[in-house]
């Protein structure tokens, strides 16, 4: 079988994923290797995010929340671990082992009932409903005095794996977090194909028909739902592990606005649209105020007027975002 | 003694404000029969669709399908229970193939579908089952055409293949013939006149022609009510009829 360019794209990405450290050890750029591994953190999120957006049509705009939620289980964990206090009888840990797998479950739990009233809906009132429940979370959150309320809880140490490697390492965190990432891209992949990608692709073109052929539809969108809260949750343990800080501003609304922005400039419904999404997103806060400032001090604050132009041109031109212009408009 | 119907409904009504859409309807749908319902615009057809199909639920009265009581199921309960349905507006999947889109209809009665890790393309036991229904309907060749790019009448066609494939006890087609030209119309009929007698089919259609040869009995619908009920030849002849609906299309046939 003759290369396709989207298997050749797919290639580069991964090969230039792989070869990050060695250049910004290269360059002798510490700084790289964090924002890479910042780059694949919201990857994971945007792309969890995806699956329910891109296939099953469900708008979230409160998905800030979940990776919030497993964020502040590394957090709450690591507090109660500091101060030897306990939680419901249990004591805290760093041991990744069993955190990271928490802030999946915590994910998934809070995404269950959420998911449960929001899905009652569809269109604008569930956008406005997800949103709602997300800012729920973020004031509850900003009130936990417990937990650092408004200035969240630092981490000294990163989670720690016995016998696993050691993330403290940046490099080793970084090639983690991208096994991860690809990890979750090829679960995603498997799904979106499975029986049960079916019907939620079908829902997303037309719920209505779904139901008159036989199919539960809430059930199947639900599931879909919690799978992407529990990806989310990820995401947080590992936002958490590379900022070495959890706060609420992680669950607010902006930051929910910022993943469906990577996913719609990435390329909706592409599972591997949101990961370029969310680089694109990163290197232009980093580095477009940086130059504009250049031009004039000051003016890098408004860095956003170039971020507008450059989403309204990929939406109207390009259908598929930066993925359909890297590997052509009829990759799938 | 007769076989009990396939379909009963017992003094339906729906109220729309001050107005019964539905108007103490008693109807039923023998099994194996080809069973037609006409009635002028705003006679209440969409209406009482949208109740036997779950999607509007009665003010009053019952609904019986396959002996038992299915008044308050949800619409994809009484699919699951054998009632497949068609769509006035073609209602097909547009980023779906038309192997896919039956396929979905396929899968939607083989199990639940929490199945998370094998490709479903791939899966014979969908696929195989979807070709054969295409086949049937005469979309073998344009299996693999995109839905959104098939012709309107084949649309209609893969819209009465996706209830096909679901193996229904009872087809509720809502105007299959639809928007359709007179070759696509006759193609149409053909087809309904092959799954006669093999699947009960409650026909809801404006085309005089398409129901006067395809009908085993016709019920006239007037404003929610059943005018009257018999066979093509006895409606024809019916005075009320005429005098309530048919008029000069009556003429015509």
């Amino acid at each position: 079988m003759p290369p396709t360019r989207p298997s050749i794209a797919l290639i580069v990405l991964l090969l230039a994923a792989l070869a990050l450290p060695a250049f910004a050890a290269w360059m002798d750029e510490p700084f790289y290797l964090r924002l890479g591994a910042r780059i694949l953190v919201f990857a994971l999120a945007a792309v969890s995010l995806d699956l329910i957006l891109g296939f099953g049509g469900m708008v979230s705009f409160g998905h800030a929340a979940f990776v919030g939620i497993g964020g502040y289980a590394v957090g709450i964990l690591f507090a109660h671990q500091a101060d030897g206090s306990t939680l419901f009888g249990w004591p805290g840990t760093t041991n990744g082992f069993i955190v990271w797998p928490l802030a999946m479950l915590a994910g998934a739990l809070a995404a269950l009932p959420i998911g449960a009233i929001s899905l009652r809906t569809t269109g604008v009132p569930f956008i406005m409903i997800t949103l709602a429940f997300a800012q729920m979370l973020f004031y509850l959150m900003t009130g936990l005095k417990t937990y650092g309320g408004d200035d969240g809880v630092a981490l000294w140490s990163r989670s720690t794996f016995p016998g696993g490697p050691d993330i403290a390492d940046h490099t080793i965190f970084y090639y983690t977090a991208l096994g991860l990432l690809i990890a979750a891209l090829l679960l995603c992949w498997r799904v979106v194909n499975s029986r049960f990608g079916r019907v939620l692709r079908g829902a997303k073109d037309n719920e209505r028909r779904m139901r008159a052929l036989g199919y539960p539809v809430t059930r199947y969108k639900l599931a879909a739902f919690v799978i992407a809260g529990a990806l989310a949750g990820l995401g947080g343990a590992l936002l958490a592990n590379a900022t070495m800080f959890v706060g609420p501003q992680y669950l607010h609304w902006s930051r929910s606005g910022d993943l469906i922005v990577m996913v719609v400039l990435g390329g909706i419904g592409t599972l591997i649209g949101p990961v370029l999404g969310a680089a694109a997103l990163l290197l232009l806060e980093e580095f477009v105020p940086e130059a504009m400032n250049l031009v004039h001090a000051g003016l890098g604050e408004h860095w956003k007027i170039v971020l507008g132009p450059i989403l309204l041109g990929l939406v109207l031109f390009a259908r598929k975002g930066l993925w359909g212009v890297v590997a052509g408009s009829r990759a799938p | 003694m007769t076989a009990p119907p396939l379909l009963e409904t017992r003094a339906l009504v729906k109220r729309f404000g001050g107005l019964n859409a539905t108007d103490r309807l008693s109807l039923s749908v023998a099994k194996g029969e080809l069973h037609a319902l006409i009635g002028p615009n705003g006679a209440g057809k969409t209406t009482l669709i949208g109740q036997l199909s779950g999607e509007l639920m009665p003010d009053e009265g019952r609904i019986l399908f396959d002996g038992r009581d299915v008044t308050a199921l949800p619409v994809h309960k009484r699919s699951q229970r054998g009632l497949a349905r068609s769509f006035q507006i073609t209602s097909v999947f547009p980023s779906f193939s038309a192997l896919d889109n039956v396929a979905l209809a396929v899968q939607a009665h083989a199990g639940h579908s929490f199945r998370f890790w094998r490709d479903a393309a791939r899966d014979r036991a969908l696929s195989d089952p979807a070709r054969a229904v295409l086949e049937r309907v005469g979309l073998g060749p344009r299996a693999d055409t995109l839905a959104s790019a098939l012709a309107h009448g084949e649309k209609r066609q893969l819209e009465l293949a996706m209830a096909l494939a679901t193996g229904p006890k009872l087809l509720l087609l809502d105007e299959p013939m639809a928007g359709m030209g007179p070759e696509e119309s006759a193609r149409m009929v053909e087809l309904l006149g092959e799954l006669k007698g093999g699947v009960t089919i409650l026909l809801v259609e404006h085309d005089m022609d398409a129901v006067f040869a395809l009908a085993d009995r016709i019920t006239v619908l007037v404003r929610g009510a059943a005018l009257a009920t018999g066979e093509p030849a006895a409606i024809r002849a019916s005075a009320a009829v005429r005098k309530a609906y048919l008029g000069d299309e009556l003429e015509a046939v």
